[in-house]
């Protein structure tokens, strides 16, 4: 993904004056636009590299990345947007030149099926909905906590579409892989976290 | 259609992305097969747990150290 090429609803008035003070230099306006956006990019970092470091560097080259294309910037999208994506090509990055931990199957958290195609172990609706689940702080930190669990390509997937809402093509692009590979990757990440869940989530409330 | 080929499906079928007879199978076996119907529930719930794991207000925002801030503006200098 090119940094000066995304597109995105139009920025809005103050971001436009915030962008002509950027392209004439002006240090307060590069002040705020670190400190407006530093602790989101850093956020959006740490749970894609899952090590502050790592995450700092990240985001301190995705500023650079950014400065540097400011004059080409077009735009069409929002100046946080735009940060979003840089930061995110930044930090897998990162975990391209980390040294990568060998990772476990998937197979075991992906659904069985006898000889005719019945599944092994027939689901059983889940008794709590989401939402209510979701209001716990308890629930927020095993479904972030399931999510660390899944083998990283699959997790990295899982995060680049679910959490941070890139669409198949962004995602496809940001990790030099085909759309059919997002697609195949995503449904079993989201089988996986699935099946890491249900025993929390099958015997009723948390 | 079975219960791995609706399993397989889902993603497509939730994308509507499925031909319109495969969505007819699709729907056929969903009207005959709770287990499936239990499954494709589950499956969206847990969409939206990974989604929403996030936004609650101990969402992991970090605080961020004025020494990032001062080493990325001085970034512009070099």
């Amino acid at each position: 993904m090119d940094a000066s090429t995304a597109t995105m609803p139009a920025a809005d008035a103050n971001e436009v004056a915030l962008l002509q003070a950027l392209r004439a230099g002006d240090d307060r306006a590069y002040g705020q636009l670190v400190r407006t956006h530093a602790g989101q990019l850093l956020a959006t970092a740490q749970r894609i590299v899952q090590n502050e470091e790592d995450a700092r560097d990240a985001v301190q080259e995705a500023f650079v990345s950014a400065f540097r294309s400011l004059g080409s910037f077009a735009g069409n999208a929002r100046l946080g947007t735009w940060l979003h994506r840089i930061v995110i090509n930044a930090a897998l990055n990162k975990l391209r030149r980390r040294q990568r931990k060998p990772e476990r199957s998937i197979d075991s958290l992906l659904p069985a099926f006898v000889a005719d195609g019945h599944a092994a172990n027939p689901a059983v609706e889940w008794r709590e909905s989401s939402e209510t689940a979701l209001q716990r702080k308890e629930t927020r930190a095993l479904v972030r906590d399931s999510i660390d669990m899944l083998p990283e390509i699959y997790r990295t997937v899982l995060m680049l579409r679910d959490i941070e809402g890139l669409e198949t093509e962004e995602t496809a692009q940001a990790l030099g892989v085909t759309t059919a590979v997002v697609k195949t990757r995503l449904h079993r990440a989201r089988q996986a976290l699935k099946s890491l869940l249900d025993p929390h989530f099958q015997g009723g409330a948390l | 259609m079975n219960c791995r080929d609706v399993i397989d499906f889902l993603m497509h079928y939730l994308d509507g992305e499925l031909p319109e007879n495969e969505q007819t199978l699709f729907k056929k076996h969903l009207d005959e097969c709770p287990a499936c119907v239990n499954y494709l529930h589950n499956y969206q719930e847990t969409v939206q747990l990974g989604k929403g794991c996030l936004c609650g207000p101990d969402s992991p925002l970090l605080p961020i150290p004025e020494e990032l801030v001062r080493a990325i503006l001085s970034t512009r200098s070099r």
